[in-house]
């Protein structure tokens, strides 16, 4: 289980930064991963429930054929457009990531940030991985660039930091309101002495660092002690019921685990001859086990309390 | 057109009380489909349906289960869940202030603008107070039954509400080790530069579109009129070998193209 969440993350996107005609084979993964709880739809009895499609006029159940996807362009009309037709429009399938803009670091307003990546680097050499990190951190500057994975084209700001490549998918211009979009009232100028009493209030309540103990998920928390609480008395238990299609078959991965063991393999795979991939995987084959291990329990430990904090209670769209 | 806020409270420390209304900073561009049946053209209804009686369980009647690892179902009441709704408040409490830089992006989820409930006096003197103490505030509020931890920071003249990751969701760059290798050679690093520096450009946000989505609306729109679209894919680049020779190769080419450009 451990194994196949790590083949997973593993492969999660990979490709080749381009930079001019440089090309820098690279895997992106995620820096973030939900840890909340999504709920199961059951029957009183216990059974899970499937989701099925019934049409509205004459109360018959469809099969996934006999459906299409409509587009409304008035109320009560729809334009249909077909899968075939959706396909021809997605970007094309590519494994660049094009780096032809480079900014100030400092200029990116992280309201566009999306979700946070690592790049990492993806073939036997890292030179030219840790000469664009090197170039970009020196410089202070980040790149934009665009790339294409899973059919979505994405636009990325990319950062490098102590050496180590990161990404943000940034959303676009058209998804961000400003301020005049919502009607924020004019600035008016604050008088003097509450601006003072705010300074005073605020110096009074400064720390130097914020405290991951204050971003604790409480709800989740709370709910996974009335599941073992539960679970331990036999109340409301349905043994076996959960079938195999339910949302925990997904796995949780150590990411950082992921992370460090990549980075550790490129490390060591460098100084060695261009050999294949294989050769240097199976040189530091013995510390990969015991690394193995340690994540597989971690893994377990860490799945009861993990799944997607959405309060719909949708299937884990992970 | 003024936005309807989300929801309205008041930010508080220190004695401090800022009457604010909440409003989402993003819109939603994602184009929407419905399920249709093939047909007539009529919505899906999606229901949910005991696969073992084959019949469809109404929605009130849907009882919600946590699957434990072994593959049981625990079931939990609604009362349960009930007693778990955090107690509704107007409160977005500042717990602390840190320095701008100290929640890092990464725990960036969601932005909302905050805007004045009320005259705005108390409101702009927070503005103006954050900004001159260059610090971002931690906040935990509770809004439609769900509990949030934020960052409260300033953007632009407004106050903004961005809320984070929980513990454990985002992991620490800095306990990753940087890939090593021989060191890099000083004229490498030296045409790198060079070639940022040539890419080097002002950062404009409204150069990039979601062109996908545009292409969708597009092919709507065609196909409303009863018309038929063709899209042309981009031809493909191709890549070539050695470092230092790439850089050259690029930084010549970027070069021309600033010249012939002006």
């Amino acid at each position: 289980m451990a194994e196949d969440a790590e083949v997973r993350a593993r492969s999660f996107w990979s490709g080749t930064i381009t930079f001019g005609l440089v090309s820098i084979p690279v895997e992106l993964l995620p820096a973030t991963q939900r840890e909340g709880v999504s709920l199961r739809m059951v029957s009183p009895e216990g059974t899970p429930l499937q989701r099925r499609y019934f049409c509205s006029k004459d109360e018959k159940e469809l099969d996934w054929d006999d459906i299409v996807r409509g587009y409304e362009v008035e109320k009560g009309k729809f334009v249909v457009v077909t899968d075939e037709e959706l396909e021809k429009l997605a970007p094309e399938k590519t494994r660049d990531i094009d780096l032809r803009r480079f900014v100030p670091a400092s200029e990116i307003d992280p309201i566009y940030f999306e979700r946070a990546y690592f790049l990492i680097p993806g073939g036997n050499s890292t030179k030219a991985y840790r000469l664009l990190a090197k170039t970009m951190e020196q410089m202070d500057r980040a790149g934009m660039a665009t790339f294409v994975m899973r059919g979505k084209e994405y636009l990325i700001a990319i950062f490098a930091k102590d050496g180590i490549l990161r990404a943000e998918t940034m959303r676009f211009a058209a998804e961000i309101r400003a301020p005049s979009d919502i009607g924020l009232p004019d600035v008016v100028k604050p008088r003097a002495p509450t601006v003072t009493k705010m300074t005073k209030a605020i110096t009074s309540l400064t720390e130097r660092a914020m405290s991951e103990k204050e971003l604790v998920d409480t709800h989740t928390k709370r709910l996974l002690a009335l599941v073992a609480r539960k679970e331990k008395s036999g109340e409301g238990l349905v043994v076996g019921a959960a079938g195999d299609d339910g949302p925990s078959s997904g796995g949780i991965i150590d990411l950082m685990e992921v992370l460090k063991r990549s980075l550790q393999n490129r490390a060591e795979a460098e100084p060695s001859l261009p050999a294949n991939k294989m050769g240097a995987r199976k040189k530091i084959a013995p510390k990969k086990s015991t690394a193995k291990k340690t994540t597989a329990k971690k893994t377990t430990a860490k799945k009861a309390e993990t799944r997607s904090t959405s309060p719909i209670l949708t299937p884990s769209a992970l | 057109m003024a936005a309807r806020a989300m929801w309205k409270g008041r930010i508080r420390f220190g004695g401090i009380d800022v009457p604010v209304k909440l409003y989402s900073a993003l819109e939603g561009t994602t184009i929407g489909f419905r399920l249709l049946h093939n047909t007539d053209k009529r919505p899906v209804e999606q229901r949910m349906v005991d696969p073992e009686t084959g019949d469809v369980v109404e929605y009130a009647d849907i009882k919600r289960a946590f699957e434990t690892e072994d593959g049981n179902l625990v079931i939990l009441e609604d009362e349960e869940l009930e007693e778990l709704i955090p107690e509704d408040s107007r409160d977005i409490e500042i717990t602390r202030f840190v320095g701008e830089d100290a929640i890092t992006h990464e725990w960036y989820d969601r932005p909302y603008y905050l805007g004045p409930d009320g005259n705005g006096a108390e409101y702009f003197a927070l503005v103006t107070a954050l900004r001159k103490k260059k610090k971002t505030g931690l906040a935990q509020w509770v809004m439609r039954k769900k509990e949030y931890v934020g960052a409260l920071r300033v953007e632009g003249d407004y106050l903004m509400l961005m809320t984070l990751l929980h513990a454990g969701e985002v992991v620490p760059a800095d306990k990753l080790p940087a890939p090593s290798g021989r060191d890099l050679d000083k004229r490498e690093i030296a045409m790198a530069k060079q070639l940022v520096s040539a890419l080097e450009d002002e950062l404009d946000m409204s150069v990039y579109r979601d062109e996908y989505q545009d292409r969708v609306m597009e092919l709507i729109e065609a196909k409303q009129k009863g018309k038929v679209l063709s899209f042309p894919k981009a031809p493909h680049r191709q890549k070539e070998t050695s470092l230092a020779d790439m850089l050259e190769k690029s930084l010549t080419s970027t070069q021309k193209k600033k010249a012939a450009n002006g």
